[in-house]
């Protein structure tokens, strides 16, 4: 059969345009009478405008507009104006342009919108803006005295006693770490086009991981309904979370697109990506015992996050420590500090990556204090049951991750004693770590029709990042079709398709895909019924377990098969449509639904200089049924790469007087590049699990990354001798 | 100079600034063009001719996702003023694959490898690596690795990218890639 494509290692359907440069992304969008606008940024960090003088900004020709705080309309500011979002944490959501207070350093202040973005720039340089500037306090640590759990969700209950068992305990750990605060940095900066029609309804063309949060957002702000509000979104330039929440840019131009009656354009600049959501700055303290065996007897583990003063944005950081290891006695704690920064937003592992650099750091510290080898000792304290909610795992290969990781790397070889192997001038070093994350399932909505002309097109609101929706959604479609899939047409980020939750959590193969699969099966249940009316000699008695799909044909057991476009021309019928709404299973929530994996990292650092490369990874990842190997695979990769940058690369560096990033752009703010990546590899370990989704399948988006960093941290101690508990490991840590 | 430049005046706003007229040659065709001076051959490209595949990352020259080919060499088009192109063949990504929409062999590569997750470094990359090719550089992975690092990909794609510029720098060298 030529329809099979589950599982197989399909080519994007969507790459034709990405090579050819046809792929549109929100600020491309264009309009006639497009103007442009161009953000300005407070340079305090805290404190008051006292003055904000726009006349020389006005003079400049081509400006069409300024807003600022003074001039914002007012029912912009009033309190039924809903600024929130549906990921807003708990708090008062940032209102742009809404009054003089200065919350932050490089909040939006004004916007100046011209008819070239070269006469918006320009003007913008020339507002002229005096503060009253207040102490500014925005770093974690200087803040530690107002750490909170106010508004902080609970971390799973304590179990047994870590007081008694650390004091009992043969070999004991307490250590801390810390990482800075990190920025996405998505290579397309944030851009919304906001095209106002005459009849006060707007086109929206915004980069956000789900077209609804923005369209909600829209409507609570501008007091307009879901029905004279479209968001568009069809190609996002990388988000890793940025676009979970709908960002200052999208405000800024509808406020222009509304105000002047014209479509408007706001486009972040580089700088500008560093105003916003970042992954928060986080001190972790650990306190670890075992017995003589080297078994677990105690995990102690406290977290402290940074926040806004506005919102209390909060992650999963402390509970993956009683939930990877077997562990009788097991104490966790989260706080919150707040600082004079913007609220934190979810980025790509949000919580996990953290959380398991500090756990699995500490794991390596343990075993070593044990006498044991890292992976012998991870062996040794494997968890079988999820301890924190007392339930089963639905399926858990990671015992098989670690055994084909050790293999594929070759584990065996690993120096045994840190500091003692080197080739020519660099230290050899290897490590390793677990990686988890959750196998999450949402509820989702999808649309399929078959048309007489062959052709299946499928639809539903959710997104494509660079996951791969796309094409892994039309492999789903037109294998339970059985089309060719050069006959399947999938549409995404539109709000006038139905409900899909947001691109996010790595649940949208899981969610989207089964909701896809759920809808064209129902399609193919219709195409049955008119089957049995219209050929009832091969159809009449068949079920839809009888029939089956293939090659743009359906047949009954063994009797002709007939061409589904002979179908529909037989019925009279120019398209046959189905809608379905999806949910996971109702026993899903007896279970605890998580993918796994073994990294293991070589690394090589210059005995002299301190320097530090990765030679190579391997990722063994079990996270249920892969679709598309080749996207999977390349999401695998791409998550070590975040990995690598983690550990050795990212820090958003922050003036500690004026709460400025000081290195807000690419050159200083330093992401991983091509001579940055070598030897990298992911196996994929099969598993086999119903319960998890209708597919089977866990996603894999985040899961990558989560071990990495703890790996690479681990192969620099067992490269150098050298512990690094702060993040990133530069060679200034290690001389 | 004069002669080359004109004020635009529009219906009760004041004026714009002086622009200046220059013939900009893209993908083959001759473009009359009105253009500020101090407007940068990557915003002429997506704002006046419409040619978005070319992207802007950074506007600062450090992330390469504008990289066009002008003359042949590769070059970050925010950091070029556009009245300085006059005489020069620009190339971007929507002029590398045949009029009848044959992939050129980089694009078709890239497509095949899947050496790209979100494509906005895409254009980028691929007109680094047509540049990389024809100069007949890149003949050790160091060095792919070293000339490809102007290029950032914040998907992390690399090791597809590599491997598709590994495989045709091989096809190049063993004289297979023409099938």
């Amino acid at each position: 059969m030529g329809t099979n494509y589950i599982g197989q290692p399909q080519v994007r359907t969507d790459g034709r345009l990405k090579v050819t440069g046809q792929a549109t992304y929100a600020g491309e969008f264009t309009a006639r009478d497009l103007v442009y606008g161009y953000v300005v940024q407070s340079t305090i960090g805290r404190g008051r405008i006292t003055s904000i003088d726009t006349s020389r900004v006005v003079a400049v020709p081509g400006v069409r507009k300024v807003f600022t705080h003074e001039n914002l309309p007012e029912y912009l500011k009033r309190n039924s104006a809903d600024y929130s979002d549906p990921l807003a944490p708990p708090g008062q959501p940032f209102r742009p342009l809404h009054d003089a207070e200065v919350l932050y350093n490089g909040q939006p202040i004004a916007v100046v919108f011209a008819e070239t973005f070269e006469q918006a720039r320009h003007a913008a340089a020339l507002l002229w803006v005096e503060y009253a500037e207040e102490e500014v306090q925005p770093l974690l640590r200087q803040n530690l005295d107002g750490a909170t759990r106010e508004d902080v969700p609970d971390p799973p209950t304590a179990r047994g006693d870590t007081d008694t068992a650390f004091a009992a305990a043969a070999h004991t750990i307490k250590v801390e770490y810390s990482q800075p605060r990190h920025f996405h940095n998505p290579m397309e900066p944030h851009a919304t086009v906001a095209v106002y029609k005459e009849d006060g309804t707007l086109d929206i063309y915004d980069k956000i991981q789900g077209v609804a949060s923005s369209q909600q957002y829209v409507c609570g702000v501008f007091g307009l309904d879901k029905k004279q509000v479209r968001v568009v979104s069809p190609f996002i330039g990388g988000a890793f979370g940025s676009g979970l929440r709908p960002q200052y840019q999208l405000f800024l131009a509808v406020l222009g697109a509304t105000e002047l009656k014209r479509p408007a354009q706001v486009t972040l600049t580089r700088e500008q990506m560093f105003s916003f959501g970042h992954r928060p700055a986080q001190l972790q303290r650990f306190r670890v015992s075992t017995d003589a065996k080297g078994r677990l007897t105690s995990l102690d583990h406290t977290s402290f996050g940074e926040t806004s003063r506005f919102e209390k944005y909060n992650e999963t950081i402390v509970a993956w420590t009683g939930l990877m290891y077997d562990c009788e006695n097991v104490k966790l704690d989260y706080q919150l500090v707040p600082v004079d920064a913007y609220t934190p937003n979810d980025m790509r592992a949000p919580g996990g990556v953290t959380g398991m650099w500090a756990l699995e750091s500490a794991m390596d510290e343990m075993a070593n204090a044990a006498g044991l080898d890292p992976l012998a000792f991870r062996l040794l304290n494997y968890a079988e049951r999820d301890q924190n909610e007392d339930k089963p795992f639905s399926s858990k290969a990671l015992r098989e991750c670690y055994q084909q990781c050790a293999e594929r790397f070759g584990w065996k070889d690993r120096p045994t004693q840190p500091r003692s192997r080197q080739e020519g001038n660099e230290l050899v070093g290897f490590g390793m770590a677990t990686g988890a994350w959750e196998a999450n399932q949402q509820k989702a909505s999808a649309r399929a029709s078959f048309s007489a002309d062959g052709q299946l097109t499928v639809g539903t609101a959710t997104a494509d990042i660079g996951t791969g929706t796309y094409t892994v959604m039309s492999q789903i479609a037109a294998e339970t079709l059985g089309l060719p899939i050069d006959r399947v047409v999938f549409n995404l980020g539109d709000t006038d398709l139905p409900e899909s939750p947001i691109e996010g959590g790595s649940w949208t193969v899981a969610s989207v895909g089964s909701a896809v699969q759920s809808a064209v099966r129902m399609l193919s249940l219709r195409l049955l019924e008119l089957a049995r009316e219209y050929f009832p000699r091969r159809f009449k008695h068949a079920e839809l377990g009888d029939v089956t799909f293939s090659d743009g044909f359906m047949q009954a057991w063994s009797s002709e098969p007939l061409e589904l476009t002979g179908l529909l021309e037989k019925a009279g019928k120019e398209i046959v449509s189905v809608g379905v709404d999806h949910s996971p299973r109702k026993d899903r929530g007896d279970y605890s639904t998580y993918a796994h994996a073994c990294v293991m990292v070589e690394v090589r650092v210059d005995r002299d200089l301190g320097n530090v490369r990765v030679e190579r990874i391997v990722t063994a990842a079990a996270a249920g049924r892969i679709i598309n190997p080749k996207t999977a695979e390349n999401q695998i990769l791409g998550a070590m790469v975040w990995g690598i940058g983690m550990a050795l690369e990212e820090e958003g560096l922050v003036d500690h007087r004026s709460g400025r990033i000081m290195n807000a752009n690419l050159a200083e703010y330093h992401v991983p590049v091509h001579a940055d990546v070598q030897g990298l590899e992911a196996i994929f370990v099969e598993e086999h699990d119903e319960i998890v989704s209708a597919l089977g399948a866990k996603g894999v988006g985040e899961l990558g990354i989560v071990g990495v960093p703890a790996a690479i941290a681990n192969a620099v101690y067992n490269a150098t001798g050298v512990r690094v508990r702060e993040l990133p490991i530069t060679l200034d840590k290690l001389l | 100079m004069s002669s080359n430049t004109e004020s635009a005046t529009e219906n009760g706003y004041p004026a714009a600034p002086h622009r200046n007229k220059i013939t900009l040659t893209v993908n083959g065709q001759k473009h009359e063009l009105s253009l500020s001076p101090w407007t940068t051959l990557l915003d002429a490209l997506r704002q006046q001719l419409h040619l978005t595949g070319t992207k802007k990352g950074c506007d600062h020259g450090q992330c390469g996702a504008c990289t066009v080919l002008r003359d042949g060499e590769n070059v970050n088009s925010c950091l070029c003023l556009a009245v300085m192109q006059e005489g020069s063949e620009i190339v971007t990504v929507e002029g590398l694959a045949a009029e009848d929409g044959t992939l050129h062999p980089v694009q078709q590569a890239f497509l095949e490898n899947d050496g790209y997750q979100c494509g906005y470094c895409t254009p980028g990359q691929i007109c680094s690596t047509v540049a990389l090719l024809e100069h007949d550089r890149g003949n050790s992975p160091a060095e792919i690795r070293d000339l490809m690092s102007g290029n950032l990909c914040r998907c992390g794609a690399y090791t597809n990218i590599y491997n598709t510029i590994a495989e045709l720098q091989g096809a190049k060298q063993s004289g297979s890639d023409h099938e």
